[in-house]
């Protein structure tokens, strides 16, 4: 059976080359820096699952320092001339969007097809994790389709898939230390406490006031947690059902349904929520860290407002 | 109360500046110190978390494949194609895409967008070429712009997926819900998504018109 785990060895082998490079960039006087950074997530990557947990943990750790006290500098770079691209653009024409097109249709049709395959009485790909093994397969093929179609030399996936890399830096781990920070969080009971802050301040005298406090700390501990998913069995236990359902008789499929999207709006303008509101700022090369959050946060709370009016007036 | 220190530590951090990474191992640290755990206990629980989701780190293998495409002009030609069309306009553009997201999450087809496959290499340039054709883009109109496209996908993406009655979030509140004794159906969680879906459709796409006012307001200062 194809796993996630294979999957991991292949983006391993990837960041393993981009340390490998940076190892050999002599133009880049923090070169070692670099090679240690992202060989440190590569080996996560390719033994995380079979090194002990304190390990991992100090591999993190060396991440953290290495890319926090002084930061980490891009290599060298020999990309294309401005000439060389608008030159490339003129020959192959739209022939240039197959490939980017081939990751989501091979991701989608993956998901999809390969869902039901057995293969000698066992599952061709771990049906839980088939999403995730199309998209390394939409890649694959991508990168298969490009070769056939541009004919670039054969070095240039990892030569400018590490230039990309540099200019992403730090960003690329953020997502995975924010859900580590998150089972800190939850071993320690931050849950609890946000829940209970917000039942004591807000004063739940009407139904309206706990449909108010439900959407509200919905959002708000979405933006401490950085994940909807996180605040929704806490806010639902903590206020949700005891007030709006128990309490008021309020319709639980309504509240659960808006109160779900009341956190997404949480999620919209939070930093914690890197993967969606940090890497783009680092992928599209914005100066500002929170240039996502500033374009984001009005719809959000726009949105945020409608899902509480309109709660009031189904839920009851 | 005091576990909230993490909380606080992550507030300050993140206002002046500080790297993020370091911002959350101190907030980690400090947090599970609040409880009780020891430092040990603390570093195996990030490394163990940091290594159960490197799911999130596969969308960097798209990475290579988006370098080969730039390196021959994929942004130039999303540019050359854009430049063609009259009628785009930066809103205008992402409207359209922001329409696209939303119903293929709907349909549950989310992975047909995100950050690094869809807005990088594709998505932003377009938007950008479309206000470039009225002359060179002053730096922080293209960073505006770029901004608003990964907004787009995000909010396409959230609003739309909550339609489709087999994504994540359904399923989570289905199995919150039974716990505490309530039996409900995804297709009744999912029809309650509708309204919102339509609500952020509209006040988003109102903004990006807004957008197109301001670039054009923009550019006649300029000149």
């Amino acid at each position: 059976m194809i796993g996630l785990e294979s999957v991991y060895i292949l983006t391993g082998l990837m960041f393993g080359a981009y340390a490998l490079q940076h190892l050999f960039d002599r133009s880049n006087p923090r070169r070692w820096r670099s090679a240690s950074f992202w060989g440190a997530y590569a080996v996560t990557f390719i033994a995380g699952s079979y090194l002990p947990d304190v390990v991992n943990g100090i591999l993190v750790l060396a991440m953290v320092i290495l890319a926090g006290f002084g930061g980490l500098k891009p290599g060298a770079t020999r990309t294309s001339t401005p000439e060389q691209r608008l030159d490339g653009s003129r020959r192959f024409g739209n022939l240039l969007f197959v490939p980017a097109l081939v990751i989501p249709a091979v991701t989608v049709i993956g998901t999809l097809a390969l869902k039901g395959v057995i293969v000698a009485g066992r599952p061709l790909v771990d049906p839980a994790q088939v999403t995730l093994i199309s998209l390394a397969l939409g890649v694959l093929a991508a990168l298969a389709v490009a070769f056939a179609l541009l004919r670039p030399p054969v070095g240039t996936p990892l030569r400018e898939g590490r230039r990309l890399i540099d200019a992403v830096s730090w960003a690329a781990a953020l997502p995975q230390m924010l859900a580590a920070l998150g089972a800190v969080f939850v071993l320690s009971g931050v849950g609890k406490v946000v829940a209970s802050l917000v039942t004591s301040t807000v004063p739940m005298t009407s139904g309206t006031a706990a449909v108010v406090a439900y959407a509200v700390g919905m959002a708000l501990f979405t933006i401490v947690m950085g994940n909807a998913f996180a605040a929704f069995p806490v806010m639902t236990a903590g206020v949700g059902l005891p007030l709006i359902v128990h309490q008021f008789g309020g319709n639980p499929v309504t509240m659960s349904a808006l109160g779900m999207l009341s956190g997404f709006c949480g999620t919209l303008m939070t930093p914690m929520a890197a993967n969606f509101n940090i890497v783009p700022v680092a992928l599209l090369e914005l100066p500002d860290r929170w240039a996502v959050i500033k374009v984001q946060a009005l719809t959000g709370v726009l949105i945020l407002a409608f899902n509480i009016v309109l709660m009031t007036y189904v839920v009851f | 109360m005091l576990v909230l220190s993490g909380v606080l530590v992550i507030i300050v951090g993140f206002l002046i500046g500080l790297n993020p990474l370091l911002v959350v191992t101190v907030a980690g640290l400090v947090t599970g110190l609040a409880a009780g755990l020891d430092p040990i206990a603390i570093l195996s629980a990030f490394g163990k978390a940091f290594v159960a989701n490197r799911f999130v780190g596969i969308v960097w293998l798209v990475l290579p494949v988006i370098g080969v495409l730039e390196h021959t002009g994929l942004r130039e030609r999303a540019q050359a194609l854009i430049g063609r069309m009259h009628a785009a306009t930066a809103g205008r553009l992402l409207l359209a895409y922001l329409l696209v997201r939303q119903s293929t999450a709907a349909l549950g087809l989310t992975s047909l967008g995100g950050q690094a496959q869809m807005v990088r290499p594709l998505i932003a340039p377009m938007a950008e070429a479309a206000e470039e054709r009225h002359g060179p883009l002053p730096e922080d109109t293209a960073h505006l712009i770029r901004a608003h496209a990964a907004a787009v996908d995000n909010i396409g993406v959230f609003f739309g997926e909550d339609i489709f009655i087999a994504i994540g979030s359904l399923l989570l509140i289905k199995a919150v819900l039974a716990d505490n004794g309530i039996q409900v159906q995804p297709l009744d969680l999912s029809v309650w998504a509708i309204p919102t879906a339509v609500f952020a459709f509209l006040v988003h796409g109102a903004r990006l018109m807004l957008l197109d006012r301001r670039l054009a307001r923009c550019r006649g200062k300029q000149a």
